[in-house]
């Protein structure tokens, strides 16, 4: 007999999520956390005594809704500060687009970008679509001929027919190149092009010229098929999510062990059997889904002694690499954006003024050097959630592109500079910023490495690129969340669909598991 | 280090100096980038050394690879199909060794040196794949291929001359056994194996002792009429003797361009090779699976009438083609017109009779033959003496 019907190695979301629909099926779950709360990188985290900040991700823009409702996330405590938040494109000369849904404001946009700007959305929603019929399934397989991933080829099929043969030779046509290129034939004004950009690039480790990004930037357009038109913030940080998904499933029988480090997998022959904590603590269950990235699970976790070589290879190749970074500043007071009044800092604010910022900022990533002037995706969460610092004080968090894992000079005498590069960098659209600054941090992909336990840092457990989505992801033989190894599954966001707080990955994932019953 | 000739731009073996004296009619051939002999002098009569007396043969472009650490043995008990748990110390086994997909990359040698210390020959160069491997096993794997020269010595007199040449008490080494012996200040390191299925050693010395070697075994073999041979020759001793051969009579899996072109173990008739019973090895799941799916084709010895050699050739059962011929000799000593064929299943069980379609030229007038064959329920040749122990002195 096992301790466990499932144990899930990871308490993230999209484990939390996995957990939650097992034990709706009836399954024993323990969850282990090797953090002290649950969430993964939906956290909260007291990084200067009094000041609270989303300390991995910071906005929510993809969570499936089905997700809230099945899970009652809003009964559990989740609760949103602010919601659809517009963008706000940054200008030195204070010349500010703003950027809501499918309308534009300010920066002198011309009506024809106007118009060009609700025809690309318009576009890109049809692609968004049609990426949901493959997201909210289980990839289908490259080779065998299943049903069910028939079924989602003809509906991906079907999908690319109802787009029209314009519009599919059209995605067909843009999949393969880049933003950079494709903001160029669409718009004239260069602060959109380089704003819309920056979503194509975020979390990624490519700048606005590097193909995929047309992906990616439907990947993170893909929020809007799940009710969003905007970023949203969630009360109490991030981690609040972590505890109402925690919470939820606990509710639901779950047991959720946080302080718990998976050192290893366990296995007879071929069938996983349990797992080993850094305690010496042996736990056995029927099956282990894990959510940790694929190359910690394979690598660290199980060991590539375990499966035969030419897994071990593909895994091996899994692009992990990362270039981006997370500041947090504590603030004595509301800093003052240049042309900018307190309900435009309540907004999404990106520093991104042309895509040729981007692409030079991404070019020192490509020798392992950080940006001169990165590029940035800033959250004044406070004013949305005064909660989050003591009263008249803020906190400023940004998402930094680019920052590399290993710079050659190594992060110990580069953290400082860094630091302040980005802290000038918005002190030249919020002069005197720097003198309100009593706290700061800078999480560099190593930390967020260290911290949250994924390899590299990256955002989505290994690059979202086109050798590594859909049927390919995250390798072969690893796909539709099985392993080689009988009984062992993975359900974080190195697995279809990919990363981001979505949890669709860990949906899937449980479905796929339910789904094979008795049989896996 | 194995010196290139710059003229030719090949690498040539530490014997090369005493090969190109012999090497009468000057039929080089290019093997894994060194300049071998494919003939001497007459490939019949260097075939018939083999068989009669002592043949030698040059085997230093073999790909060696020493294995060595603590996971050494669970190592290559991963990678290979056979349970090398069970090859004793100072034992030699032949393996082959699988990719993911169960598809046969190459086949070899292991040499137990030690518990943990193990030599590994190869036809493909093997570095890449073997560092592979190697991803989460605490052992390291170093290239020898420079290191040691090598040479074969095949035939009924091949136990007497190297006797002769200082080996004592050689004839108890059993086959398939090795053992060291002091040899002009080093260690000369001899097993029992070949590639002829005759009684036969294969010798290994530093390069620097590689001519001495040479000299001393030609020396002590002059009485045994001792006799270097080719490739060409070696090729019409191991098909008579039933051994396939990497990039012949299989493509080695990871070269595969056309996908279905790889064979499996099972298809290669090596199904003795392959230890389901071992939790893990490249290419388990894939052979299981083949197992319970049976294969696709089957490994089969042809017996073909007449004494026109089936290279190439098509199989027929009635006017239906089933099979092609990868490997074709006519074997002298057995007296046998010899062919491997790739059957597709379920043909090829033994006692099948077929056609071969064989094509020859004389004199620019090409004639096709269609010759009955039958499946032979293993090698032709396989004399005693092959095995014995001691070996019979001469
Ligand atoms: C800097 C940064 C900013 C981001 N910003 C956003 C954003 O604003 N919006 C957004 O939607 N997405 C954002 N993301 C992406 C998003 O956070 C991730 O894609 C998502 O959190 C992945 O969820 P997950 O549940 O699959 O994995 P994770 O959230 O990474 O959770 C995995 C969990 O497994 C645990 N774990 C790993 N190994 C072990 C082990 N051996 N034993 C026990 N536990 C283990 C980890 O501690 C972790 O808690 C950001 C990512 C980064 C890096």
């Amino acid at each position: 007999m096992t301790d466990f019907d499932a144990i899930i190695i990871g308490g993230g979301h999209n484990g939390l999520v996995c957990a939650g629909y097992l034990a709706k099926a009836g399954k024993k779950v323990l969850v282990l956390e090797a953090r002290s709360v649950p969430g993964g990188c939906a956290a909260t985290n007291e990084f200067v005594p009094g000041f609270k900040v989303s300390n991995c991700a910071q906005w929510l823009y993809q969570l499936s809704p089905a997700i809230i409702k099945d899970f009652k996330l809003k009964s559990h405590g989740l609760s949103f500060a602010a919601e659809n938040l517009a963008t706000i494109a940054l200008d030195a000369s204070e010349n500010h687009l703003r950027i809501s849904g499918d309308s534009l404001e300010g920066a002198g946009i011309s009506s024809e970008d106007h118009e060009n700007f609700r025809v690309f959305r318009r576009k890109m929603r049809k692609y968004a679509k049609l990426m949901q019929s493959a997201y909210e399934a289980r990839p289908p397989k490259l080779v065998e001929h299943d049903w069910r991933d028939k079924f989602t080829m003809a509906k991906l099929g079907l999908g690319m027919k109802g787009l029209g043969k314009d519009d599919m030779s059209d995605l067909m046509r843009l999949i393969l190149i880049n933003i950079f290129d494709v903001m160029n034939e669409t718009f004239a004004s260069e602060q959109l092009r380089a704003a819309l950009a920056l979503d194509a690039v975020i979390g990624t480790p490519m700048g606005p010229r590097s193909p995929n990004t047309v992906f990616t930037y439907l990947h993170r357009f893909f929020g809007e098929t799940q009710g969003f038109t905007g970023v949203s913030q969630v009360a109490g940080g991030l981690g609040a999510l972590g505890d109402a998904l925690s919470q939820s499933v606990t509710a639901l029988g779950v047991e959720v062990r946080c302080n718990q480090s998976v050192t290893s997998i366990n296995k007879t022959h071929d069938k996983a059997t349990g797992v080993t904590l850094a305690s010496g603590e042996n736990l056995s269950a029927s099956m282990i889904v894990s959510s940790a990235d694929p190359v910690t699970t394979f690598r660290t976790l199980l060991g590539y002694s375990n499966v035969e070589t030419g897994f071990a290879r593909r895994i091996e190749h899994i692009r992990t690499k990362s270039g981006t970074a997370k500041i947090h500043l504590a603030l004595t007071a509301l800093p003052n954006f240049k042309g900018l009044d307190e309900a435009a800092l309540k907004q999404r604010l990106i520093i991104a003024p042309t895509m040729n910022d981007i692409e030079r900022a991404f070019n020192a990533l490509k020798y392992d050097e950080c940006s001169d002037h990165p590029a940035l995706d800033i959250s004044i969460p406070t004013l949305n959630d005064p909660s989050l610092a003591p009263p008249g004080q803020h906190v400023l968090s940004a998402i930094v592109q680019y920052a590399p894992h290993s710079p050659k000079a190594g992060w110990d005498s580069l953290r400082e500079t860094f630091l302040d590069r980005v802290i000038g960098e918005i002190e030249r659209y919020a002069p005197g910023i720097s003198d309100l600054v009593c706290g700061k941090e800078l999480l560099t992909p190593s930390d967020l490495e260290a911290d949250f336990g994924m390899t590299g840092g990256n955002w989505h457990h290994g690059e979202l690129t086109m050798d590594q989505v859909l049927m390919t992801r995250p390798a072969h033989g690893a796909t539709q969340y099985r392993t080689p190894i009988n009984g062992l599954y993975l359900c974080g966001a190195g697995s279809h669909p990919g990363g981001g707080l979505m949890g669709l990955a860990g949906k899937n994932a449980a479905q796929e598991i339910i789904r094979l019953g008795d049989a896996a | 280090m194995n010196t290139a000739n710059r003229a030719t731009m090949m690498l040539e073996t530490p014997f090369h100096s005493r090969v190109k004296e012999l090497c009468q009619i000057n039929d080089w051939g290019n093997w894994m980038g060194f300049t071998t002999p494919n003939a001497f002098f007459d490939v019949e009569l260097e075939y018939f050394a083999v068989r009669s007396t002592t043949g030698v043969f040059d085997l230093s472009p073999m790909n060696k690879y020493r294995i060595t650490g603590p996971d050494a043995e669970a190592y290559l008990n991963k990678m290979v199909t056979r349970n090398v748990s069970k090859i004793g110390l100072n034992r030699v086994g032949y393996t082959v060794w699988c990719n993911d997909a169960g598809q046969v990359m190459d086949d070899g040698t292991i040499f137990r040196l030690g518990p943990n210390d193990f030599r590994l020959c190869s036809y493909q160069r093997a570095t890449d794949w073997l560092l592979w491997c190697a991803m989460g096993f605490d052992v390291s794997i170093s290239d020898e291929t420079d290191h040691l020269a090598a040479l074969a010595v095949q035939g009924p007199t091949s136990c007497t001359t190297l006797t002769q040449m200082g080996l004592h008490d050689l004839n108890t080494l059993k086959p398939f056994g090795m053992r060291e012996y002091d040899f002009e200040g080093e260690k000369l390191m001899i097993s029992r194996t070949g590639f002829t299925g005759d009684l036969g050693y294969e010798v290994w010395v530093s390069p620097e002792r590689a001519e001495p070697l040479w000299d001393q075994l030609f020396e002590a073999g002059r009485d045994y009429l001792i006799k270097p041979f080719g490739s060409y020759a070696l090729d019409i001793a191991r098909i008579e003797t039933g051994f396939i051969q990497a990039g012949v009579d299989f493509v080695p899996a990871e070269e595969m361009v056309r996908p279905g072109r790889t064979r499996s173990p099972f298809e290669l008739g090596l199904d003795w090779l392959v230890d389901l019973e071992k939790p893990l090895f490249n290419g388990r799941k894939s052979l299981i699976a083949e197992k319970e799916k049976g294969s696709r084709y089957r490994f089969a010895i042809l017996n073909i009438d007449g004494n026109k050699p089936a290279d190439h050739s098509f199989i027929l059962k009635g006017d239906q083609q089933i099979g092609t011929v990868t490997s074709a000799a006519w074997c002298p000593t057995a007296k046998s017109n010899i062919a491997f064929a790739q059957l597709e299943m379920p043909e090829g069980g033994v006692g099948q009779e077929y056609v071969a379609e064989i094509y020859y030229q004389r004199e620019l007038h090409w004639t096709r033959v269609l010759a009955p064959c039958r499946v032979l329920d293993g090698p032709i040749f396989n004399p005693k003496r092959r095995r014995q122990t001691p070996a019979i002195p001469h």
